[in-house]
Order: C-alpha cells, then sequence, then structure tokens
C-alpha cells in the first residue's frame, strides 16, 4: 500500500461453497478520491464491501483500511470508517434526530458533542423539519439521507456507499450525488458501488469493473474510455424497431456491437464511413424512418460493453427489494 | 468502561423501543399477570405457596420474551447489522441485550412482587439473597432467550421456540407442585434447568421453606448458569453472526 493509500485490497477472495462471489481481487484506493466499484448485480460488489468493513469473513486474502488489517483489528477499522448499506436499516422507532444521537453513543462521540453533530447533520442533509419523526415515517430518499448522515456521525475518513441511489427517485438521486460531492470536497475517502454506469461516470476519479468476482479494469472514466478510442460511434433514431430489423443489423460486417435503447440504435465500428451506407440501406429495406443519425464519441456505457462483453441492459436491472424499511 | 457504557447505550435503546411491542406485552406482562390473578382469585390465602414459583415464571417470561424479541426484531429489520458495523465488541453487543432484558424482566417481576407480598401478608426474609436471585435469574433467562432467538428469523418463531423450553421448565422447576413430589425421573430434568434455583431460592427467602438445597448453594448454582449461558450464548451468537453476515 503506498503512503496516498487509505485502502489496499490483496488477493481478497470469497466463496460459499462451490460459488466463488470475489475471486481473488487486488486494488487501491487513494486518500480523498471517489472510488468506484462497477458491476451488474451479483457482480461481488456488496460482498467486497462487506469483507472490507468487517461484516463478512473473507475465505482468503486480505485489506488495510487506513492501516489497520480488516482480520486482526477489525474495531478499529470499524472506527475509521462509515458504511451505508444497501438498506437504509436505521431504527424504524426512533426518531431522525435520536437515531443520530443513538449512532453517536455506539461510536463513542463525547457527550457534549452527541447531540451538536445530530444537529448539524440534519441541517446539511436537508432534514431540519423531518427531525422529530419517525424512521419508518420517513420517504425512501429522506431515510437514505439520514442513512448517510448516520454514518457520519463520528467523522470518519473513508465512506463505504452500498448502491447509494438504487431504487430513489430522480430528484432525490441527483440531490444525494450532490452531497457525495460535497462530502469528497471535505477531504472523505469515498468508496461507493453502483451498476448505474451513468452514476460511476459522474461521481468516481477512478473505478473498477467488476464482473463475476474479477476485476477486469481499474482507471480513470477517460482512460477506460480511451481503451476503446479507436471504436466509433453511429447513432440513428428511428421511427421504430422491430425484431426483424433487430436481426438484419446484428450480423453485420463491421460492426462490433449494438446497443438499443428506445427507437435509437448505437452501433459500435471501426470503419464508420464503410458501414454507414450499409446500414443506412438496410433500415430503408426494412421500411423503417431514420428519424436522427449522429456520430459520437465513446461513452463509459460502450466502453463497458467493449470491455466486459455484457448488454449495458443488464447494468439498469435493480435488485428486487428486501423485506424491512428501506 | 468504555464497552460497557456502551452496553448500557444498547440497552436503554432496546428499553425505550422494544417494551411497548405486542409479543412482549402479552408473553412477557399479561401471561404472568394473568397466571396471578387466576391463583390469587381461586384461592387467596393458598396463593401463598406458590407466590415463589409465580414470581419465578414472571421473571422467566419477562426476560426471555423481551431477549427473544430485541434480537429476532433487529435481526428482520437489518439493525442487528448496524451494530455489528459500529466499534464494538462482541461481547459488548450481548451484554447490551442481556442487561435490557434482565432490567426489563427485572422491573415487571419487582411491580408484580411488590404488588403480591402485601396482599398475601408475606415478607421478605433475605432481601440482599432475595435480590441477587432476582438478579442472577434475570440475566440467566436473558441470555436463554438470546440464545434461544439468535438462530430463528421471525419473532412468532423465536416465541414458539421459547415456549418449547418455557412451559415444561413450568411443570419441572416446582412452580406449581414441589419437585420433590414429582416421579422419577422427572426430578433429574428438574435439577438441569435454572427455574428450579430461582423458584427454590425464593422459597427461602418468602416462605421459610428449606427449600430442596440451601439458599447458598441455589446462588452458587444460579451463578454457574450465568456463566455457563453467557460462554455459550457468546459461541452461538459469534457463530451465527459468521454464518449470516
Amino acid at each position: 500500500m503506498k503512503n496516498d493509500n487509505v485502502i489496499g485490497v490483496n488477493d481478497l477472495t470469497k466463496s460459499y461453497g462451490p460459488i466463488l462471489a470475489v475471486d481473488h481481487i487486488s486494488f487501491d484506493v487513494k486518500e480523498g478520491e471517489i472510488f468506484g466499484f462497477l458491476g451488474p448485480n451479483g457482480a461481488g460488489k456488496t460482498t467486497t464491501i462487506r469483507m472490507m468493513v468487517g461484516l463478512t469473513q473473507p475465505s482468503s486474502g486480505t485489506a488495510l483500511v487506513d492501516g489497520h488489517d480488516i482480520l486482526k483489528e477489525p474495531v478499529e477499522v470499524k472506527r475509521t470508517i462509515g458504511l451505508v448499506p444497501e438498506t437504509s436499516n436505521l431504527y424504524s422507532e426512533l426518531t431522525a434526530l435520536d437515531n443520530l444521537i443513538y449512532q453517536a453513543e455506539l461510536y463513542g462521540v463525547p457527550r457534549k458533542e452527541r447531540k451538536n453533530r445530530g444537529f448539524h447533520l440534519i441541517e446539511e442533509f436537508g432534514l431540519k423539519e423531518h427531525q422529530d419523526k419517525t424512521f419508518q415515517a420517513l420517504s425512501r430518499g429522506l431515510k437514505r439521507r439520514l442513512t448517510i448522515a448516520a454514518a457520519l456521525v463520528h467523522n470518519p475518513k473513508i465512506l463505504f456507499l452500498d448502491e447509494p441511489t438504487t431504487g430513489l427517485d430522480v430528484m432525490s438521486a441527483r440531490g444525494l450525488r450532490k452531497l457525495i460531492l460535497d462530502s469528497k470536497k471535505k477531504g472523505l475517502t469515498i468508496f461507493l458501488t453502483t451498476h448505474y454506469i451513468p452514476e460511476a461516470e459522474s461521481l468516481c476519479d477512478r473505478i473498477a469493473i467488476i464482473v463475476k468476482g474479477k476485476i477486469r479494469i481499474i482507471d480513470t472514466p477517460e482512460n477506460i474510455k480511451a481503451q476503446v478510442k479507436e471504436t466509433e460511434i453511429l447513432e440513428i433514431g428511428l421511427d421504430r424497431i422491430t425484431e426483424d430489423l433487430k436481426n438484419k443489423l446484428l450480423f453485420m460486417e463491421g460492426i462490433e456491437k449494438i446497443l438499443i435503447a428506445e427507437n435509437r440504435i448505437r452501433f459500435q465500428t471501426k470503419s464508420i464511413d464503410q458501414v454507414t451506407p450499409h446500414i443506412i440501406k438496410r433500415i430503408e429495406e426494412q421500411g423503417a424512418k431514420i428519424k436522427s443519425i449522429n456520430t459520437l464519441s465513446p461513452s463509459l456505457e460502450d466502453a463497458f460493453v467493449t470491455l466486459t462483453g455484457l448488454d449495458s441492459e443488464l447494468m439498469k436491472i435493480d435488485k428486487p427489494v428486501k423485506g424491512g424499511p428501506e | 468502561m468504555d464497552e460497557i457504557k456502551k452496553s448500557y447505550f444498547i440497552a436503554k435503546k432496546d428499553m425505550g423501543t422494544y417494551y411497548l411491542k405486542p409479543p412482549l406485552i402479552s408473553w412477557g406482562l399479561m401471561l404472568p399477570i394473568v397466571f396471578v390473578l387466576a391463583f390469587y382469585f381461586r384461592n387467596p390465602i393458598g396463593i401463598k405457596d406458590v407466590v415463589p414459583g409465580l414470581i419465578g415464571m414472571t421473571l422467566l417470561f419477562s426476560s426471555t420474551s423481551m431477549a427473544a424479541i430485541v434480537i429476532t426484531f433487529e435481526k428482520r429489520i437489518g439493525a442487528l447489522e448496524r451494530l455489528l458495523l459500529a466499534p464494538l465488541e462482541i461481547r459488548t453487543i450481548l451484554f447490551g441485550k442481556t442487561l435490557g432484558s434482565s432490567v426489563f424482566g427485572l422491573v415487571i417481576t419487582i411491580v408484580i412482587t411488590i404488588f403480591l407480598i402485601p396482599i398475601i401478608g408475606l415478607s421478605i426474609n433475605y432481601p440482599f439473597s432475595f435480590s441477587l436471585i432476582i438478579i442472577l435469574s434475570g440475566i440467566a433467562f436473558s441470555l436463554l432467550g438470546i440464545l434461544i432467538s439468535v438462530g430463528v428469523k421471525e419473532v412468532f418463531e423465536a416465541m414458539t421456540m421459547s415456549n418449547f423450553f418455557r412451559f415444561p421448565m413450568i411443570f419441572l422447576c416446582g412452580v406449581f407442585f414441589p419437585v420433590s413430589s414429582m416421579p422419577f425421573p422427572l426430578p433429574i430434568l428438574s435439577y438441569l434447568l435454572p427455574l428450579t434455583y430461582t423458584v427454590d431460592g425464593l422459597k427461602h427467602c418468602l416462605l421459610e421453606d428449606k427449600g430442596i438445597i440451601p439458599l447458598s448453594l441455589d446462588l452458587l448454582i444460579l451463578l454457574g448458569f450465568v456463566i455457563l449461558l453467557y460462554g455459550l450464548s457468546l459461541f452461538i451468537f459469534k457463530k451465527r453472526i459468521r454464518q449470516e453476515f
């Protein structure tokens, strides 16, 4: 682990019987950065986070969190970090403020400071008018905010966020992303997992793409996109996309991948000038009308698809909501 | 010291949060009260002989019910995970949960004792031993409740499992019938259960009954149960956490 690294993961592995959930992964997280773990559901993101915070015992390998070994000094690790689990799991009968004060008690925050910290976080997270409401009475977005506030009550050095915006409406998710960026500005190191590619792109300084328990690549979003820089994107908007048209376009020569979203088709190719006339011809043969046509630089989504071989639609699937309060 | 303080915070939160939960009111409060009232109205004079048993039973039901509710409810809503995330030793969490359940059991027991003793005209012969008996028993029963509930997911499962132990204990531990009058081999089972020594000790303190064993031995055995159940609960609790988290 280099000096400016606050997390160093070495060969971490977790298996559940014959299933290898996390497969010998290694990476470092630098102080003050937002490091994202990007992958589809079931890729091993949550298992990794749980091992790093001492909730799950690794099968092999280890990690240092702020210089503390997760296996030998789990209590010290917990003192240094704050975790926001995928499910907002504060105490349903306690009020927003009491939840924060209780967390402060458990983390050993001095008595005189507990209330002040609680009030400060309530203010900072825009929960002032909800501070006396019980946790169960809050909306999903507010519960998420409060859960993040609770993870910060002891002033941790590192914040772990497991799928922070899953299940939130657009406005709540946007507000939460702003709070995450604000926390980074205050010097907090943030490790987050997500299956939303645009979220990883907009928030993270560096991203590790994880698929089936293995890390495929770790780099900045720009560098990951640069991996597919020779690839060009042709985006065509159509009035309709039939199954027949889809099948006709899928196996065209010179096309590496196609992505379909609503009535738009994105073609990844290394020879855009040659393939474009053929694509247009195929579309017209199928009787579809072209509404728009653009050439684009590869996005992180395109890079993700190229590097992992996965369909980016897979990344849009949320996990089923578990029981208990959200 | 820091860990004791944190155990206290856990216990305080549990008592404030769970004492009005319906399963706790029905199993931890209503059931012992109904038993006491039923015995009192049936025979206001004869109730005297079963008062130690009723007090012991009250302590058993209230402490185990609180422990079972706290553990299963927090497991179900994911709040137990929050405790595991905090910089706490497992023993601190266990101690906090035991403390909350024991205090709840003791409060209910003391209220019922205060109500019973003057009405029936009993006196506590050895107040210090009486206090020790109910404190040690409350801790032992809370640990028993934790031990039972740590392996189940739902509150009703914890209650069913608890009753699997609690109801036989009522009949085997001298609550209503003296252990000495039970046919062989039932007394062997009785001697393996902590409630036997709670009831026996309370008989010494309230009835001037010589009991089946001396009062000091009752206290010593109850202490042994506390140590044994604590060790066992800690071991099982750690094991279940490793399996479930």
